[in-house]
């Protein structure tokens, strides 16, 4: 473990220390966890109007070059000839077992030019296996130096245009350069609809305060960031996610090419295709607890017969579902929504039944 | 009115008679956030000081509440199966969690008063 003090500090941390955010460490960066509206409200306000989120930690690559397009087919499963301008892919770094050393959001931003976002905690990892891939090829892969906040939720859209921002007709997973140096792209990590802007320091200083005048917008901490994505059935690298889980396990073949799933030029296509022959032994499915009682990443699920079943690898209390919410993994054959199970809590036996995710409806503006 | 003492784990003990009140304080909670739930144990069962009495669940996390002092659990605060953000809103009055009859009232002496505790939390 790291102590605080070796811990990074956003750009903004002053402005939310101001704000009365609670610190805590996440991904090697103090972040706001909480504020002192809580993390119920502060889940509550991001569903029901408009939650500003700093997400500074994540990190935003440029890939340039006239082999950009080359060097992504080489990286991800995603075919980027066929990404038209302003258009977001979900994606993955995987590696050659096919497990998720990270996943990805990317977004075409010219003829040979894309924006990556990843996660905090893989940014390192990240940026060495896109330069191994790219090696030997005309794309450069640059890390951008941002301050990155999302604004999540149905008054998102009205906030940022009373701030000045014109949103322009972006719909769901579009992204684009509005100005110079700023990247925004309609999307989040909520289940809402809402944006995520990356611009340069001044420029975000002067933007957020404009924000947080308006009585709609209110800051939105780590905690109920968690939540609210877990609700929505998304699933947190580390956690949900790893190296040792493949796409196929995780449920999320939708996002990977039909073609792509028989093979292709990126790491870990023979693993994958692999994988996709055979099936899952385990899925990842969604978990409703009965009761009240939160059941939390780590607990052990067994089968009505005491089997050992899997294991929750998120889980917590949804404010907007107004009950316990849970993802994890399970036997493929007891995967089915509906079915049965246990998890043990503290001796303790509390039924939870396989559900359908998400646990509260996307609202995502599709056009 | 019966004396309040204090644990370093941000327990707070009332005794009155031979029954002493257990909860957590207004710091702890509003260090844990909005409850959602609270586990609590049967009545009946012998607790040493130390033991992890009952368990606090926020929207983020689970936190152990110990037992401040030996004793049994005479009565647990039903009242937070329904509504566990009493905790929240009254957490020396109605949010407090169990009652329990001391084997030993002289390990209240050994507790921080309400002075002690103000600092200790400064």
């Amino acid at each position: 473990m790291t102590g605080q003090d070796s811990l990074k500090t956003l750009p903004l941390g002053d402005l939310h220390q101001k704000a009365g955010a609670r610190f805590g460490g996440f991904a090697g960066w103090s972040m706001p966890i909480t504020y002192p509206l809580g993390v119920m409200k502060e889940h509550l306000h991001a569903r029901q109007k408009a939650g500003l989120f700093d997400i500074s930690h994540m990190r935003l690559f440029v890939l340039s070059g006239q082999d950009a397009e080359v060097a992504l087919a080489k990286s991800c499963p995603l075919d980027p000839a066929g990404i038209e301008l302003a258009r977001s892919r979900y994606t993955f770094l995987l590696n050659p077992d096919a497990g998720i050393i990270d996943d990805l959001i990317v977004t075409r931003l010219g003829a040979d030019r894309f924006m990556i976002v990843a996660n905090a905690g893989n940014a390192a990892v990240d940026e060495a296996e896109l330069m191994a891939r790219a090696k030997g090829l005309d794309a450069k892969i640059e890390p951008l130096d941002r301050v990155f906040f999302a604004l999540q939720g149905p008054a998102a859209e009205a906030a940022l245009v009373h701030a000045g921002v014109d949103t322009g007709d972006l719909v769901f997973m579009q992204g684009i350069e509005p100005r110079e140096n700023w990247f925004m792209s309609r999307s989040g990590y909520t289940g809402e609809d809402g944006f995520e802007v990356a611009l340069p320091g001044a420029d975000a200083r002067s933007l957020v305060e404009k924000l947080l005048a308006d009585d709609d917008v209110e800051w939105i901490g780590l905690a109920a960031r968690d939540s609210l994505r877990l609700e929505a059935g998304l699933c947190l690298h580390g956690q949900d996610i790893t190296p040792e889980t493949t796409p196929v396990e995780a449920g999320l073949l939708w996002a990977i090419p039909k073609p792509l799933r028989e093979g292709g030029p990126f790491v870990g296509a023979e693993a994958l295709a692999a994988a996709i022959a055979t099936g899952p032994a385990r899925k990842r499915v969604g978990l409703k607890a009965e009761g009240r009682q939160p059941v939390r990443a780590g607990a052990q699920i067994k089968d009505a017969d005491g089997e050992p079943a899997g294991e929750v690898t998120s889980g917590g209390f949804g404010p907007s579902a107004g009950h316990p919410v849970a993802m994890g993994y399970v036997r493929a054959d007891l995967a089915a929504p509906g079915t049965q199970l246990f998890a043990e809590i503290r001796g303790n036996r509390i039924g939870i039944s396989v559900a359908r995710l998400p646990f509260t409806p996307h609202r995502y503006r599709r056009g | 009115m019966a004396k309040t003492c204090f644990t370093e784990d941000h327990e707070w003990i009332r005794l009155d008679g031979d029954i002493a009140t257990v909860g957590i304080t207004d710091y702890a909670q509003e260090q844990l956030g909005d409850l959602v739930f609270v586990d609590l144990p049967e009545k009946g069962k012998a607790l040493a000081k130390g033991d992890t009495a009952v368990v606090v669940e926020s929207v983020k996390s689970a936190s152990d509440v110990y037992a401040p002092c030996d004793g049994e659990i005479t009565e647990v605060n039903e009242a937070l199966s329904s509504d566990p953000a009493l905790v929240n809103s009254a957490a020396t009055g109605d949010g407090w969690l169990w009652k329990m009859r001391l084997s030993d009232a002289s390990q209240l002496d050994g507790l921080m008063d309400a002075d002690a505790y103000a600092k200790h939390i400064a």
